[in-house]
């Protein structure tokens, strides 16, 4: 395992694109911020409006912020067309310039308003235009304030950037939002200390030229105003370099292929592995990981994603709205010919293994109980007591199961997802809810009730593919023999190295080369 | 009005409100002559600031209008007839991140001219200040500095008029009357014409040579400061004339009360001794 200093050292990426994406983002909040101060100044009714909703904007999570940006930017490709995109960097920079509005435009507001009224009387008296006293008198004398609101929207924007990792743009979270999921915590730890570093250095410059501006010394904002400048020159140039030296793409050429995933060790090590697949068969790939369900699905139906792992049961449910279970082949099929009609996305085939919710007992307890199947719970049901995520007794998966098997619990509990399996260890739970192919089902301890009447809906891994690829014969050959040859097992086996926590755990790539060499083909 | 009008109030009228129906000032007519100083006196309220500030614009009139040297001031460029115009007033308002000297140098500089050093060092010396001040921030200045450095800059566009709103309200007696009398003699040895708002009656009667008494948006008395202390002008101006005069009254009568006792105290502090 990589220790915490060797991973910082390899986040420089993402450290420049967050610096590029947090910049630009709080450039545009100033843009956008300053112009509307002025005006909001001059007008009680704008300040209000203005203020009201750069407020009204703040009390939106972040994250979800970042995400409404998906179904904005969708819409709006009615009057931009298709080439807008709708994930990334576009929705992270919007989302992130909304959220700096408020401090820079609530400092600049506060500052005009509370200057000294006989200075602006002196200005018109003798003789200042409007534009004359704007820039001579209310600017600079305003503009320590507006620094500060700036320092406050740049460390605001910084760590909030973290979070654009879920619509799928680069930065400092990707580190975060890997590590949590695979519980890599240097990880973890390497993005966090970044991020923090990087916002307390930026609040530190941003301070050195607030109080420059405010003792009128030119040389220290002036110093402070060109280091940043060269911060970020420095941060665009690790960032685009590359693509500036680089030879124009041939005609024909299908560029890098992107492989999306979404938050979890599953889905980092499925494409891992795909990626390795395509990358042997010499094309150029990126991942774009830590996505949403919804964002990824979509972002494949835009082609701004080539390939996921999707599963049944999240698409029919998500995509189809469907909440009837037709059979396991059935609502596979339909699914297939519903994408194909609707989001023009290539069903390429299902992977062989399904991660469905399900019910994990600890075997020695089933034993005692003499239980095999969630037939026979509901005997003893009243006497157990079950644990579950705060949102599973809400879902209609567990309904399905208590009315299909009358099942009636004598106690349910609520565990976060980390402690599940701890609490069906120390026997605080007999039975709580789990995803099939959890890597610490590997393990013989405990084992899957069986679920004889098809309660639970069916969650198998398929391999969606882009518009832009879902043709292309080549990309079609190489990933076709992975098609039906992963098992539950492996798949659980290969979780489990990566979610284990002694010195045998594995980064998400090493454990897609050993199912990769598992598979054989 | 014997000599030329420099200002003219032409029925000036100024209405506030959503409905128009507070009047501060309302229809005003008179003329300044050149080279007179004139005080605008009256309690607050009375409008005599809004009356001053329709002449370098800061306030528009809702009717009527203002003519300064027979041109009307709502059509002239605010920038052109503020540099004709120096302005002085209570809150002083000298701009914090200038230099002193900018500050003095702002309304040439605004019409694209920069004074020469010589001239602010000039302009300071006539307020009485040091002319090495100029590279000095306003706030190492004292308030009665400061509003010295306010007159100057007033003066920086060699005006033909200077409006004063309440110029000295802020500062300390002696400040005060130091002061007061330094702008006088400027006025006459400029060549002025000063159009001063006070409240203060003792101050107009003692520097001014007209007395303008608002009350309620309508003048209600133009007089000399003679006539006025002559008891012309009516009930308002004579009520304001009052004040003044009757703590003079007082002073005086204390005075005497004090040489009476001094008087009475003699001749027995002499028996005594004797």
């Amino acid at each position: 395992m990589t220790g915490f200093w060797e991973t910082l050292f390899t986040l420089g990426d993402k450290l420049t694109a967050h610096i590029v994406l947090a910049a630009s983002a709080i450039a545009l909040g100033i843009l956008v911020a300053l112009p509307l101060a002025v005006w909001a100044a001059r007008s009680q009714s704008v300040a209000r409006i203005a203020l009201g909703f750069a407020s009204l904007v703040q009390t939106i999570p972040a994250l979800a912020l970042l995400a409404l940006f998906f179904p904005i930017l969708l819409s709006l490709r009615a009057v931009f067309g298709e080439s807008l995109p709708t994930l990334g960097f576009l929705p992270a920079l919007l989302a992130l310039a909304l959220y700096a509005l408020l401090p820079i435009l609530r400092n600049a507001v506060t500052a005009q308003v509370n200057l000294d009224p006989g200075v602006l009387e002196a200005a018109d008296g003798v003789g200042m235009t409007s534009w004359q006293k704007l820039t001579l008198v209310e600017a600079p004398l305003s503009a320590p304030f507006i620094m500060a609101g700036i320092r406050t929207a740049s460390v605001w924007t910084i760590g909030a950037a973290t979070l654009s990792t879920t619509i799928g743009q680069p930065s400092l979270g990707d580190p975060i939002f890997a590590g949590l999921q695979t519980q890599n915590w240097n990880l973890v730890l390497a993005g966090c200390f970044a991020s923090a570093g990087l916002a307390l250095a930026v609040d530190a410059l941003l301070g050195v030229i607030e109080s420059g501006l405010a003792l009128r010394r030119r040389w220290q904002y002036g110093g402070g105003f060109a280091a940043v400048a060269l911060g970020i020159l420095a941060a665009c140039a690790f960032q685009f370099g590359d693509d500036l030296f680089a030879k124009e793409r041939a005609e024909g050429d299908l560029g890098p292929i992107v492989i999306g995933s979404k938050q979890f060790s599953e889905s980092y090590i499925l494409s891992e592995l795909i990626a390795d697949r395509l990358r042997a068969q010499g094309f150029e790939v990126t991942n774009r990981t830590g996505l949403g369900s919804a964002v990824l699905h979509g972002s494949v139906a835009a082609s701004s994603v080539d390939i996921s792992v999707d599963y049944t049961g999240t698409v029919w449910t998500n995509e189809l709205g469907r909440r009837d279970n037709p059979g396991r082949d059935k609502v596979f099929e339909t699914i297939v010919e519903w994408e194909r009609q609707n989001t023009g996305i290539r069903v390429l085939g299902r992977l062989g293994f399904e991660n469905a919710y399900a019910f994990a007992m600890r075997r020695d307890r089933a034993a005692e109980l003499g239980v095999t199947s969630l037939e026979d719970i509901a005997r003893v049901a009243p006497r157990l007591t079950v644990g579950g995520d705060p949102e599973f007794f809400e879902r209609p998966e567990w309904i399905s199961v208590r009315d299909t098997y009358g099942i009636e619990f004598g106690r349910t509990r609520n565990f976060s997802p980390t402690f599940m399996f701890n609490a069906l260890r120390s026997g605080e739970a007999d039975a709580i809810s789990a995803y099939s192919t959890d890597g610490r089902l590997a393990a013989d301890t405990y084992f899957l009730l069986d679920d004889p009447r098809e309660a639970l809906p069916s969650y198998d891994a398929m391999l969606m593919l882009s518009p832009r690829i879902g043709e292309n014969e080549e990309v079609l050959a190489a990933l076709r023999p992975l098609i039906g040859t992963i098992s539950p097992e492996a798949m659980r086996k290969a979780n489990f190295a990566v979610d284990r926590e002694d010195d045998q755990k594995l980064s998400p790539k090493q454990a897609a080369r050993e199912l990769a060499a598992s598979l054989g083909n | 009005m014997t000599a030329e009008a420099l200002l003219r109030f032409d029925a000036a009228e100024r209405r506030y409100g959503a409905r128009n129906d507070v009047v501060a000032v309302g229809g005003v007519s008179c003329e300044i002559a050149r080279g007179s100083f004139v005080a605008l006196v009256g309690a607050s309220g009375s409008g005599k600031s809004t009356l001053l500030k329709m002449v370098n614009t800061l306030v528009e009139p809702s009717a009527g209008r203002v003519l300064f040297s027979g041109e009307d001031v709502a059509t002239l460029k605010p920038s052109t007839l503020r540099r004709r115009v120096g302005y002085v007033f209570q809150g002083i308002g000298l701009f914090p991140h200038f230099r002193v000297g900018e500050n003095i140098a702002i309304g040439p500089r605004l019409a694209g001219e920069t004074l020469p050093s010589e001239r602010v060092a000039e302009l300071l010396t006539l307020v009485e200040l040091e002319p090495d001040m100029a590279s000095r921030m306003p706030d190492e200045l004292s308030g009665g500095q400061r509003q010295r450095v306010g007159v100057a800059r007033a003066l920086a566009g060699d005006p033909e008029l200077l409006l004063m709103d309440e110029p000295f309200g802020a500062l300390d007696p002696v400040t005060r009357d130091a002061l007061g009398e330094r702008v006088r003699e400027l006025h006459d040895e400029l060549g002025l014409t000063t159009v001063m708002v006070t409240h203060d009656m003792a101050e107009a009667l003692l520097l001014a040579d007209r007395v303008m008494v608002m009350d309620a948006g309508e003048l209600v008395a133009d007089e000399t400061p003679r006539s006025l202390l002559a008891g012309k002008g009516g009930e308002v101006a004579q009520s304001l004339v009052a004040v003044p005069r009757d703590q003079a009254e007082k002073l005086a009568a204390m005075e005497e009360s004090i040489a009476a006792k001094a008087r009475a105290q003699s001749p027995s502090t002499r028996g005594a001794s004797a």
